[in-house]
Order: structure tokens, then C-alpha cells, then sequence
């Protein structure tokens, strides 16, 4: 019974800039985390004292931390909700104008212009929508709800200044375009010509055609455009604090003065007056801001996940 | 449901480029006719030109008439849509759409002319189809699941599922058993065999025992250098042109002394 001596596990030579390469790589995907763990550390530390704070702290009406925050969150959620479902049918439009419609030169020069709007601050966006959008969209408000009061979200009476929570929603849906109209040219770009031409040669329309085979293709890639112009609308400060006169209210009423504000454009406004407390009350704010946005992304995680065996990647 | 098929001097253009020239063929119903040359003599770009496909490319263009049953299908008003339901087309690599289920993908195209079919009239076509392709009893138990899941030999039959689905006319195949191993390619040959019952089908080949075993009639193409365009240099049975045939380059190809 003799058994031969275990043979020295072979080693692959390290090479000098495999070695570098992979250092980097590691580092960098290190770094990320340290950085999402520094912030998730300071948020929760510094918003625990905002969880059990006295009644007279919150500005308002609120008697805890719950009542204060409830408005904001279903503010931000609302406004950003609006800003998708306004900005995701236009964005797939543009893209799918640009893969599969548009001449070439007009694509390219398309492509840029749409480029050209992610690259403006949101302060500009903001005067816009005080300045010009307001005031040009305040008429039409007017007739919707005299047309249209009877549906819920066109309730009167409807703002004199234009300034409500829709506008908020126009404002961010234009801000959040591009990335979403990228992003799914991008994709849709993609598409194999295998599937293209396997519905053409079944007789498809063009239309038909990216039905079959460009949008099944693109649709896990629309989600995830979509989710990043949510997560751009969920924290976007500056528009929302410029526009909107807040009020601590949950309604869904779209045409209104009064209107529930957001959770990064309420930190924006009352951080400069805040003290001992109520920095802790923001913060805390900020850390439910923090938690929604995972949410959301976990969320685009799962529906792109639950159809992934139909996703052609096997 | 089959038809014949009457090519008139036809010459295809990729712009300026003139990549098949003056064309004249005819196709009988209910034959297997084999396009056979070596790589870029234009046998797939004049494939396509008989459902209209080559027009997916841009600049790509045609002069001369294609007339299947005396209709021309570069008439004036003819719509390249409907063309394609009438000839129906297979790739070289399967193409299953990846995002719906083996079921889905053979009502694909029907569900395009039809949408509102019973649900039983969609089995039965699911089923029909299936078994005109010989994949019925591969996959009855798994029709809900996706179609990328199947053999590459399986998904091929499941695209020519697809294409009789639809009932065409014709049915054209560019070299559908290239990316297929021998066993599956066997398949797809006898299943050629049965689809001649009752289809005009026009396959694209590099396998020349494939032309000689399936086809009744071939057509040899050939270039005459690079940046030349491609011409039909012999067309006849399929028997005379690999035992008999009467152009020295078709002999050549055919015994492998070139291509």
C-alpha cells in the first residue's frame, strides 16, 4: 500500500501586468463598496436620533418622524412616477426613430441634440419651468380642469401660477430623456439582424418586424434605462425646490397649488436653517430617499431576472 | 399551394456594384431545385431577390422580372410584405426568436395575417406545422418552453416550422444545414424530401452530396474574378450536371478540381 506523493498543485505563471490588471480591477470594485458603506454609515448614524425625536422638532403638523416623512416620500415617489411615464414612451420612440427609421445622417445629428440636453444643469432646467413652462402651460391646466375635474387627478382648483406637481413631472421627464432615448438606442441597436430578418421573411411590417424581434430583445435593457432615468428623477433637487411652493400634503391631485414636495428638494430648502435636530430629521429623510432607490433597482433586477431563460442569452 | 417560378434576365445591384447578372431560370412546382458555386458567386444575394429579402440591405437593388404563377414581384404596387408571406425563407444559422416559447414561434408569422385565432385552431396549426417539420414528437411535451432551449438541428426545424406555418408557396433555403451536424443535417434532407409533396423550395448549398441527394434540378453559378459580377453558368437536371455536364467549369466544380 504505498501512494504516491500528491503532486505539487500546478501554478500558472503570474505575469507582471496580469498581476497589475487584476490589483486594479480589485481596488476599483473595492472602492465602490467602501464608498456605498461610508455613506449608508453616516446616514444611519446621523438619522437614529430623528426616529424618537420630540413632536416640536418637525416643522409642521407632524408628531413624529413618520408623519413628516410620509408626504415627502410619497411626493418623491409621485413626481418621479409622473416624470417616467411621461419621459419612457417618448424616449423608446426617439430611440427606435433612431435604429430603425431615420436616414442615417439625420440619426447622427439627432442622436447629438438628444445628447446635447442631458449636458444642461438642472438650474436651467428649473428657470425654465419657473419662467417658461409655468406660465405656457397654466391656460391648459385651466381647460383640463374644467373639462376634466371630474377625474381624480384633474380635481380643481387648479393653480393660478401654473407651478404644480405636473410641471415638476414635464420638467424631470425632459431631464431624464436622454438617458433612457441612450441607453435604448443603444440596445435596440443591438438586435440581431438574424431575428430582424427572420420576421421580415415571415412577412412582418416594419412596425411588425420590431415587435417581433427589436423590442423582446430591448425590453431588459428598457427596464434598466428607465430604472437609471427613475433613479436620476427620485433625487433630482434642484428643479423640484425651484418650481414648487411645498406643502406637507398626500394627494394625487396633479393640477393644484398645493403639492406635496420631495425628500432631496425639501433637504435642499430647510438644510440652511436647520439645526441640532432637525440636521438629524434631514438626514434621516435622505436615508429613506436611499432606501426607495435600492428598492427600485432591486425591483428592475427581479422583472429583468424572471424572464431571463426567454432573454436568448442561453 | 406551390407555384412555379419564371426568373427573366435579372441583374442585382449593391449600388453601383453589379453583383449577379442576366439571370433566366424557371422553376417548376413541387421540385427541389439546388443553387450550387463557390463562396460569393451570388447564390444567396439571388435567393433573396425571390422573396424580396436583398431589399433589407440598404442600396441593394434589381432590375429584371421574377414572376411567380405570371405575377411579377417587381410589378408596380406589389407589396414586399405580402410577397414574403407568399415565400417564405429559412437561414443559415437557426433563428428561433429567442423571447417567445416553441409554440410562439410557429404562430409568429400567422398571428402577423390573423390575430384573432381560437385556441384550438392555433394548437392544431401549432401541431400540424410541428409535425410538416418533424419536431412534433420532440417537443409536444414542451411547447411552452423557450425555443433557444432546443439542438441547433431542432431550432432549424422549428424555423421551417415556422415557415410553412404561415402555408407559402415557396419555400427558400439558404444553406439551412451549414451550421448543422451530420445527424441533424439528415433530417432537414429527408424532411426537404416530404416538403416537395407539396412546396416549390429552392436551397442554397456548399455540400454538393447534399444538392445531389435532394434536389432535382441544380443551378451552378460562378464568378469570373473578384469584382465581377456572378452568372448562372449551367442550369439542368440535377443528374446531367454531376454526371453529364456540358460546360467545362461546372465539371471542374462538381469533381472538385476548383472552389
Amino acid at each position: 500500500m504505498t501512494t504516491a506523493p500528491a503532486a505539487p498543485a500546478i501554478k500558472a505563471k503570474q505575469r507582471p501586468g496580469d498581476r497589475v490588471f487584476s490589483t486594479a480591477t480589485v481596488v476599483s470594485g473595492s472602492l465602490i463598496l467602501v464608498t456605498l458603506a461610508a455613506v449608508a454609515i453616516f446616514l444611519v448614524a446621523q438619522a437614529l436620533p430623528a426616529f424618537t425625536a420630540e413632536p416640536t422638532a418637525f416643522k409642521g403638523d407632524a408628531e413624529n418622524f413618520w408623519q413628516y416623512v410620509g408626504p415627502l416620500v410619497f411626493g418623491t415617489i409621485w413626481a418621479a412616477a409622473l416624470a417616467l411615464l411621461m419621459a419612457v414612451p417618448v424616449a423608446i420612440g426617439i430611440a427606435l426613430f433612431i435604429s430603425h427609421y431615420a436616414p442615417r445622417r439625420l440619426a447622427q445629428a439627432l442622436g447629438y441634440v438628444i445628447d446635447l440636453l442631458a449636458a444642461v444643469p438642472s438650474v436651467v432646467f428649473g428657470l425654465w419651468g419657473i419662467t417658461v413652462l409655468a406660465p405656457a402651460v397654466q391656460p391648459f391646466y385651466t381647460s383640463l380642469t374644467e373639462w376634466f375635474g371630474w377625474f381624480p387627478l384633474f380635481a380643481g382648483p387648479v393653480s393660478g401660477t401654473g407651478r404644480t406637481i405636473l410641471t415638476v413631472a414635464i420638467v424631470l421627464a425632459v431631464m431624464i430623456l436622454p438617458i433612457i432615448t441612450a441607453l435604448s438606442r443603444e440596445v435596440f441597436l443591438q438586435t440581431p439582424v438574424l431575428h430582424e430578418e427572420a420576421a421580415l421573411a415571415l412577412g412582418a411590417t416594419r412596425w411588425e418586424m420590431i415587435k417581433l424581434a427589436v423590442l423582446p430583445f430591448g425590453r431588459p435593457g428598457i427596464i434598466s434605462a428607465s430604472m437609471l432615468g427613475l433613479g436620476r428623477a427620485l433625487g433630482e433637487t434642484m428643479v423640484v425646490a425651484m418650481v414648487l411652493s411645498p406643502a406637507a400634503v398626500i394627494s394625487f391631485a396633479v393640477l393644484q397649488s398645493q403639492n406635496p414636495t420631495t425628500i432631496a428638494a425639501n433637504i435642499a430648502l430647510n438644510f440652511p436653517e436647520a439645526h441640532d435636530i432637525g440636521v438629524n430629521i434631514l438626514i434621516a429623510t435622505g436615508l429613506i430617499l436611499f432606501v426607495i432607490t435600492l428598492a427600485v433597482n432591486m425591483l428592475a433586477r427581479y422583472i429583468v431576472e424572471r424572464r431571463k431563460e426567454f432573454s436568448g442569452a442561453n | 399551394m406551390s407555384k412555379r417560378i419564371e426568373v427573366n434576365d435579372l441583374n442585382v445591384y449593391y449600388g453601383s456594384f453589379r453583383a449577379v447578372e442576366g439571370i433566366t431560370l424557371e422553376i417548376e412546382p413541387r421540385t427541389v431545385t439546388a443553387f450550387i458555386g463557390p463562396s460569393g458567386c451570388g447564390k444567396s444575394t439571388f435567393l433573396r431577390t425571390l422573396n424580396r429579402m436583398h431589399e433589407v440591405i440598404p442600396g441593394a437593388r434589381v432590375e429584371g422580372e421574377v414572376l411567380i404563377d405570371g405575377n411579377n414581384l417587381y410589378g408596380p404596387g406589389v407589396d414586399p410584405v405580402l410577397v414574403r408571406r407568399q415565400v417564405g425563407m429559412v437561414f443559415q444559422r437557426p433563428n428561433p426568436f429567442p423571447t417567445m416559447s416553441i409554440k410562439e414561434n410557429v404562430l409568429a408569422g400567422v398571428r402577423l395575417n390573423n390575430r384573432k385565432m381560437s385556441k384550438s385552431d392555433a394548437d392544431e396549426l401549432v401541431e400540424k406545422s410541428l409535425q410538416g417539420a418533424n419536431l412534433w414528437n420532440e417537443v409536444k411535451d414542451r411547447l411552452d418552453r423557450p425555443g433557444s432551449g432546443l439542438s441547433g438541428g431542432q431550432q432549424q426545424r422549428l424555423c421551417i416550422a415556422r415557415a410553412i406555418a404561415v402555408s407559402p408557396e415557396v419555400i427558400l433555403m439558404d444553406e439551412p444545414c451549414s451550421a448543422l451536424d451530420p445527424i441533424s443535417t439528415l433530417a432537414i434532407e429527408d424532411l426537404i424530401e416530404e416538403l416537395k409533396q407539396e412546396y416549390t423550395i429552392v436551397i442554397v448549398t456548399h455540400n454538393m452530396q447534399q444538392a445531389s441527394r435532394v434536389s432535382d434540378k441544380t443551378a451552378f453559378f460562378n464568378i469570373a474574378g473578384t469584382g465581377k459580377p456572378g452568372k448562372l453558368i449551367e442550369y439542368a437536371d440535377t443528374t446531367t450536371i454531376f454526371s453529364n455536364p456540358t460546360v467545362k467549369a461546372t465539371e471542374d466544380y462538381v469533381s472538385g478540381r476548383f472552389g
